[in-house]
């Protein structure tokens, strides 16, 4: 079943770090639909679609798309309205 | 035993070689893909809408199941490599709807519940290449298969299949749906293999 299937954003920790270059389960988000911050790591996963897609756990809105394909990755953040990255 | 599970495996492979586009394998199971939560749309609410004709179409479940169905027996063919043969399915032609809406579009961009989208020419669902499904292998569709119905469009890698599909838009511009936006092919020939932008 799809709760099954859910994770959350700690299943992901590694291809953040590839993408982004830090430690990214404990930045801080704000979701673009609701307004919710949560860290990272509190985010609705699903890793057995085409692609990545991380989920407001609040509103089911998509945060974040990851697609990996032909020494590629297209990442759409348009989901966001913010990150909180440590400089 | 050996000698008949060789056999066995070597007739189907040869049989089902020609049959599968590049970079694929065959699976008899049905892998379920899900981009977020099922949705459960109960069928007293559940509608398919057509919008962008001259007049916007719409059905009830009840209206849906009195439109002329059709059998299908197709291959199935995944962007992530799986293909499945032979998956039997009962749905209502495109060819079907449209016929009931007047329009002058090219395209169409599917909606579905919990927000998927995906876009499609009319030239690759008319002419007997696309239904919206609502039986599989003689039941109701599952909800984690798209249920109560989905696109079948089975020349297209199956991401175009939209489950829990909703209605669709016809438009004048091929305008990119969820994955077609962010890597994946606009079209999607799995025998040309087109998966990303570029192939």
């Amino acid at each position: 079943m799809a709760e099954e299937r859910r994770l959350d954003g700690n299943a992901i920790g590694g291809v953040m770090i590839e993408l982004f270059g830090v430690e990214m389960t404990t930045v801080p988000g704000s979701c673009g639909n609701c307004g919710a911050h949560e860290q990272m790591a509190e985010t609705d996963v699903y890793l057995d679609a085409p692609g990545i897609v991380v989920r407001c756990r609040h509103c089911q809105n998509v945060l974040i798309r990851i697609v990996r394909g032909n020494g590629r990755t297209w990442l759409d953040l348009s989901g966001l309205s913010s990150l909180e990255l440590p400089l | 035993m050996p000698q008949i599970s060789r056999g066995f495996h070597g007739r189907r492979s040869e049989a089902s070689s020609d049959r599968l586009p590049p970079g694929q394998h065959l699976v008899d199971d049905f892998p379920v893909l899900s981009a977020g939560p099922t949705p459960h749309t109960p069928l007293a609410e559940w509608t398919f809408t057509i919008e962008g004709g001259a007049e916007p179409a719409s059905w009830t479940w009840e209206e849906f199941q009195a439109l002329p169905s059709e059998e299908i027996t197709t291959d199935i063919h995944c962007v992530t490599k799986w293909s499945k043969l032979d998956t039997a399915w009962r749905g209502v032609s495109l060819d079907t709807l449209l016929a009931l809406v007047e329009h002058d579009a090219d395209y169409l961009l599917a909606f579905c519940d919990g927000g998927y989208t995906t876009n499609l020419p009319l030239e690759h669902v008319t002419d007997g290449k696309a239904w919206i499904a609502y039986d599989y292998d003689g039941e109701p569709l599952e909800p984690e298969h798209g249920g109560p119905a989905r696109m079948l469009v089975p020349h297209l890698y199956f991401w175009k299949s939209a489950k829990w599909i909703r209605g669709f838009r016809l438009q004048d511009e091929d305008e990119p749906g969820f994955w077609e936006s962010n890597g994946y092919h606009i079209l999607g020939d799995p025998w040309l293999e087109q998966r990303y932008w570029g192939d």
